[in-house]
């Protein structure tokens, strides 16, 4: 493997996004090992200042074109793809975010070179990279090497501190040239939307009591409200329930729901999917209660039970209200 | 407008996973395999572009456990033909092998549009749908959750952390990830997919080794430790109740 370490910093509407640190301090400590230097990738339209926020980096490869305005996975795509061509770095790390499945796949069909996706965590080892992905829904984790001169990870975002990655600093910044083929995409930017308002903020919440699938119905939500009451808090969700139109999508926990940090998390059959731990590992205090009893949820739980939710709920509730 | 519907059996996560010998792999003796729940929402969304509009929907697999099972619900559901590819495609193939062996099959196929679930829970080398529309060579939006017809493009809503989304136009043909469709995905009653195996055929299409460097390999499997972080509370719903309301209060909370 070739010795520097890239990272592709993603940003929307002006600002560098958290996973971008959490990579660029994973990739210091790698780049450290392999003696290479760190670059970070940052493509936008009259964005070179935010490679200001950028200073963990030795260096910002920065390409502009108007069509890198907002994220675009065509524009990024091949920008990115011509980058990592032209400077042969060893490890290209990119986050397992919205934004960076479209990156990650591109690239390594476009540069022929290998991809391990979902990484929790990577490191260097006899020379080469090696990823630890986590996979079937968290319950299982899979170390893969990679063999190549260049290989691709990307690696999910909450796997490493972004502290490590924030630093002052004016890292060099190399203007790339863009590809002539942002010039006729298929795929055009039209606009972003922002969420719509809630009924209930779930992040100015402190105690979330917080459904997932083995709710199993929306008539056994009630119960859940009541709870809630009880405890002063509110109800948010795991995705399958949004998805089933059980609860407004501004109740939802998880990747592309709401980061939330209550004093209390309390989850009610929720198996703890990759995409929800990444909403709510930060909370305080977070009790489990699941049926199941090798749920990925209790990982990240700090108390658990297997009792029956159904049980639990009606029991707690009628104690509270003492 | 022709709708391509790759769908994928993946290990039933509510069994108890286990590692095999080698520790490099699922031990996949006695797993239970069922559809992605992702390509569940690829198909329903399918299947509400073709109610909306003039559409067929071609649903296709590897063939495997389950596969049949799977292509007679979808028809059950309402796709118009189902695809079966046949070859060396063994659970557990890395997601380049499949996106490549997709494209050979799906390339000399009438299409506009291919609906894919966004991940898998086994999609370790990345997600079979960017890297199939990187092989075909047609452009492609992952994480979507809202898709719009209009002549020979989509309006598309990809959702990014939050709850914000960005709205793209693309021009077909293309890869859509789906994240979740429009409506919950239908059932279809056992009996009538009874009825469709006995009524329906199941195309095949045989594809080849296919050429592809997939560059990596799993070394070591292992589930990490099922309640390495929780501490268990033990005893019936009311002890667990109680022992609830202690920690509360200790912690503050109450």
């Amino acid at each position: 493997m070739n010795q520097d370490i890239f990272v592709v910093a993603e940003h929307l509407k002006g600002s560098v996004e958290d996973v971008t640190y959490e990579l660029l301090g994973k990739g210091r400590e790698l780049a450290g090992s392999t003696g290479g230097k760190l670059v970070a990738v940052l493509m936008g339209s009259g964005a070179e200042g935010l490679a200001g926020s950028l200073g963990a980096a030795d260096k910002v490869i920065y390409v502009d074109h108007p069509a890198l305005e907002n994220f675009n996975p065509e524009a990024y795509a091949a920008a990115l793809a011509d980058v990592v061509k032209a400077n042969n770095p060893g490890l290209v790390l990119v986050p397992n975010t919205s934004m960076g499945m479209d990156l990650a796949a591109s690239l390594s069909v476009r540069n022929d070179l290998p991809l391990v996706a979902y990484a929790i965590d990577v490191a260097i080892d006899g020379g080469n990279a090696v990823a630890t992905s986590q996979l079937y829904g968290g319950k299982v984790n899979a170390e893969s090497v990679l063999e190549g001169d260049t290989v691709a990870v990307s690696v999910l975002a909450g796997s490493f501190p972004a502290d490590a990655g924030k630093k002052d600093g004016a890292p060099d910044v190399e203007k790339a040239a863009a590809p002539g083929e942002l010039d006729n995409l298929k795929v055009r930017f039209k606009q972003l939307i922002e969420p719509e308002g809630g009924d209930v903020d779930i992040t100015a919440q402190e105690i979330l009591v917080s459904v997932g699938r083995g709710i199993q119905s929306d008539e056994n939500l009630p119960m859940v409200e009541e709870l809630a009451e009880a405890l002063g808090g509110a109800v948010s969700a795991s995705r399958p329930i949004i998805d089933n139109k059980w609860l407004p999508k501004t109740r939802q926990v998880g990747k592309s729901g709401l980061k939330v940090k209550p004093k209390l998390y309390l989850c009610l059959g929720i198996s703890g999917a990759p995409e929800h731990i990444e909403g709510m590992k930060d909370a305080e205090l977070i009790i489990a209660i699941n049926t199941d009893e090798s749920a990925p949820i209790f990982e990240h739980a700090h108390y658990g039970s297997t009792e029956d939710l159904f049980d639990i709920v009606p029991a707690l509730t009628e104690k509270l209200k003492g | 407008m022709n709708i391509i519907v790759p769908i994928k059996m993946v290990p039933d996560l509510v069994d108890e996973l286990e590692i095999n010998e080698d520790g490099t792999d699922l031990d996949r003796d006695f797993l239970s395999y069922k559809l992605n729940e992702f390509d569940d929402h690829a198909l329903e969304e399918a299947l509400q572009l073709k109610e909306e509009g003039d559409a067929t929907v071609t649903v296709i697999a590897f063939d495997g456990e389950e596969t049949d099972k799977a292509l007679f619900t979808a028809i059950a559901k309402g796709a118009d033909n189902a695809v079966k590819i046949t070859g060396d495609f063994e659970e557990g193939t890395a997601s380049h092998v499949l996106a490549k062996a997709l494209a050979e099959a799906i390339k000399g196929m009438d299409y506009d549009l291919i609906l894919t679930g966004v991940q898998a829970a086994d999609d370790r080398d990345g997600q079979v749908g960017v890297l199939l529309a990187n092989y075909l060579g047609v452009p492609h939006v992952s994480v979507v959750s809202g898709v719009t017809l209009s002549g020979n493009t989509a309006t598309v809503h990809k959702e990014y952390a939050g709850g914000m989304m960005a709205e793209f136009e693309v021009d077909l043909p293309a890869v859509l990830g789906i994240q979740a469709a429009r409506e919950t995905p239908r059932y279809a009653p056992v009996s009538r997919v009874r009825q469709i195996m006995r009524q329906a055929e199941l195309e095949e299409v045989e594809v080849g080794d296919v050429d592809v460097n997939v560059g990596s390999e799993v070394r070591r499997m292992f589930t990490p430790e099922a309640g390495e972080g929780a501490e268990m509370i033990e005893g019936d719903a009311e002890e667990v109740a109680d022992k609830i309301l202690e920690i509360l209060k200790e912690k503050g909370v109450r």
